[in-house]
Parts: C-alpha cells; structure tokens; sequence
C-alpha cells in the first residue's frame, strides 16, 4: 500500500480513518458521466456526504473557525480581502481588550 | 446482463504487475482493460448490488458503505505504488466492456490531461486538532476557600474565567499551528486543498479537528515534506497533528480549482447531474 522507505502513519491495513476514505471517495476524483449509471448517484452520495459532515461544519463556524471558505491560496478574492479582513480583526481584539482592561484591573485589586 | 463493470481508476499502460493481495469488490485482483492509450482497472460486480435501485438502498447502509468504499481505497491505493492512477468518484459503474470503453472515449482528453498533471506525485493528508479538555488537568485546580460566604460567588466566577481561558488558549494555539503548517507546507508542496474539518463522531479522533488539508508532494520529495511536517509539530498538549497517507491524488484528480461538475463535454446538461449540481450549491 505504501512506498517503501517512506513512513506508514496510517498503519498498512485499513488503518486509515473511515472519514478520510469516504472523503476522498465520495467527494473527490473525477467523476465522468457517460453510458454510466452516476447520474442519479451523485445525488445519493450528496445526501451522505452531507449527513456526514454537515455537523463538523456548524460546530467549526460556531468557534469562529471558517477559514477554509476564503482561504488565499484556493481563491484570489480572497486575497484581497485577507488583509482588511485581519485589520478588522486586530481592531476587534483591541477594543476588546481596551473593555476588558478596567474588569482585570479590577481583580487584580481584590485578589490582593 | 446481469453484470455490471465498476470502475475504480484510469491509468496509461503501465509495465509492470498489480501488488500481490489486491482484491476488488469482488474478491478478486481486479482486471485492466487496456483501450488506446488509456487503462481502466475493472471488477465485474453483480446488476443485484450495483443496479440503480439497489445500489441507491446500499448507499445508505453505512456497513455496506464503509466495506465498499475501503475496497475501492485499497485499489486505487495499490494501483498508485506502481503506477500514475486517475481516481473515480466511488460507484462508477458501467454496462459492459463497451460501456467502460466509451466511458475512456468520452474522457480521454481529460484523463490524459489529469495524468500529466498528476504523474509521480502523491497526496498527503495533514489533520491538526485541538483537544481543549486534555484527560489529565494540567494543573490542579485551586481548593476551595475555607467556606468565606461571599468570597464563593466570585471564586467561582474567576475559576469559570481561568478554565474559558485556557480552553481559548488551545484554541488560539490550534488555529496559529493550522496556519502556520498550511503556509509552510503549501510551499513545499505543488499544491494544495483544504477540506472541510471532520467530525470526530466519523473519524473517532478525540479533539476538534481545525485543519484538515491535502497536499499534492512529488513522490521523490515525500520524505523531505513528511519531515517538515514533524518538525513544524509542536510537543505542547491540547494541539495535535496528524499526517496520513501517500493517497493516490484524490484531491487533485478534479480540475484544478474547478469542481467536478465543471468540464465535462456533453454529461454536464444532464437532468441528474444539474439536479445534483443544484443541490450541491444550496448545500455550500
């Protein structure tokens, strides 16, 4: 299964995880429509696929880690907004600290 | 009529002979059907699992799934040690020989395109996770306060604090590291992609996976991009990553930057596949 003199981080048989086959599988390669029966099947996988990963993907967004979707080296758009994107980000952050400053001080006096 | 052809890769001829073990869906080493320039690697399986109607109820049996979908990985897996492998979308099935020769027709520009493109390069799978509740408290937590009523109120509130702190600690970790690897490792590689984070549910890994990319790395340079990848691993707890592979490039066997619906001649206007296409974009 694997090149000799390389290492086998996933184990030599069916170590792999389930969801990196099915990722793989299901959603990449090529897929050719022709004198085949797939066309209905792309639907049906979809609905697994979707099943599988739908949950992984809320929970991601909801810790605020979608970055993925825009990532420079898959779109040039999103190049451009990176870095108005990150100066906002920084300015978020600061505010936040700058509201955050007085509560710490704060608890810095009472634990002394 | 009763048997189909499902087809798990396209290749050139190759020299050379299939690994030793290598069975298909079938139970047997799966057959090359030599047509022009191209190789399709082949099993017959049997119209009663792999028709239409049947095949749509499998495909909804996560058993029968994950045995299929792991023959069809060991295949493509073993084609890729000894030659330059085109991956297809899982339950690719043809009526025939015939069928299986007019698929080759149908995409010959595109897999020869897709074989230069992918010759002697393999695809490596790099996963970090954070794991924000490690199993042993990395500090104990401080004792209660000798029962001082109105100290507890606030106690509580600065332990809640502390602990909301070091789990965001770990997740800012996780996140510097999946940026960091991703930016070196994508200049060691030709290319990359980033895939959706998995669930840990399906890939029974503890911790939440943050970065779940591929790499598309000459096969000649795996070891070099394998040890990069243990060099950029950090030995602090609460962040975790995890390489795997050589895969045969399935994350890049699509055109590039295209999704898989997007050049193909004459299949793309087809009710099903614009219906999935549909679907598809709703769904992102």
């Amino acid at each position: 299964m694997t090149t000799p003199n390389l290492p086998d981080p996933y184990g030599s048989n069916g170590g792999a995880n389930l969801a990196d086959i099915l990722e793989r599988v299901l959603d990449k390669g090529v897929v050719i429509a022709g004198d085949i029966k797939i066309n209905l099947l792309d639907i049906e996988l979809l609905t697994i696929k979707l099943r599988l990963i739908v949950a992984s993907v809320d929970k991601a967004k909801e810790m605020g880690i979608d970055w993925w979707e825009d990532d420079p080296s898959l779109s040039s758009g999103a190049r451009r907004r990176e870095l108005a994107e990150e100066n906002q980000r920084l300015q978020r952050r600061i505010a936040d600290l700058e509201a955050a400053a007085p509560a710490l001080e704060e608890r810095e006096e009472n634990q002394a | 009529m009763n048997e189909l052809r499902y087809v798990y890769a396209v290749t050139r001829p190759f020299d050379g002979v299939l690994p030793d073990g290598v069975r298909g869906l079938d139970g047997e080493p799966p057959r090359l059907l030599h047509h022009g320039d191209l190789v399709a690697v082949v099993s017959p399986v049997p119209a009663g699992d792999f028709a239409e109607a049947p095949l749509k109820k499998h495909l909804e049996d996560l058993d029968w799934l994950t045995a299929t979908a792991r023959a069809h990985e060991a295949v493509i897996g073993a084609m890729t040690t000894v030659t330059c492998t085109v991956p297809l979308r899982l339950a690719t099935v043809c009526v025939d020989d015939s069928g299986v020769r007019r698929l080759l027709d149908a995409g010959h520009d595109r897999f020869l395109q897709t074989l230069d493109r992918l010759e002697g390069r393999v695809e490596w799978g790099v996963k970090v996770y954070a794991d924000p509740e490690p199993a042993p408290a990395p500090r104990p937590e401080p004792s209660e306060p000798a029962g001082g009523a109105p100290a507890t109120g606030r106690d509580y509130l600065r332990r809640r604090l502390s602990r909301r702190q070091a789990r965001e600690g770990v997740w800012e970790r996780a996140d510097a590291l999946a940026r960091t690897l991703h930016a070196e490792l994508s200049q060691r590689a030709q290319a990359a992609a980033l895939h959706r984070p998995q669930d840990s549910r399906l890939s029974e890994s503890p911790g939440q996976n943050v970065l779940n990319a591929a790499y598309l790395v000459p096969r000649e340079r795996s070891e070099e991009f394998v040890a990069e990848v243990g060099r950029l691993t950090p030995e602090e707890g609460g962040v975790r990553v995890e390489l795997t592979g050589p895969w045969a490039p399935y994350s890049f066997a699509g055109h590039a930057g295209q999704p898989d619906t997007a050049g193909q001649a004459g299949a793309a206007d087809t009710a099903g596949k614009a219906g999935a296409a549909d679907r598809e974009e709703a769904a992102g």
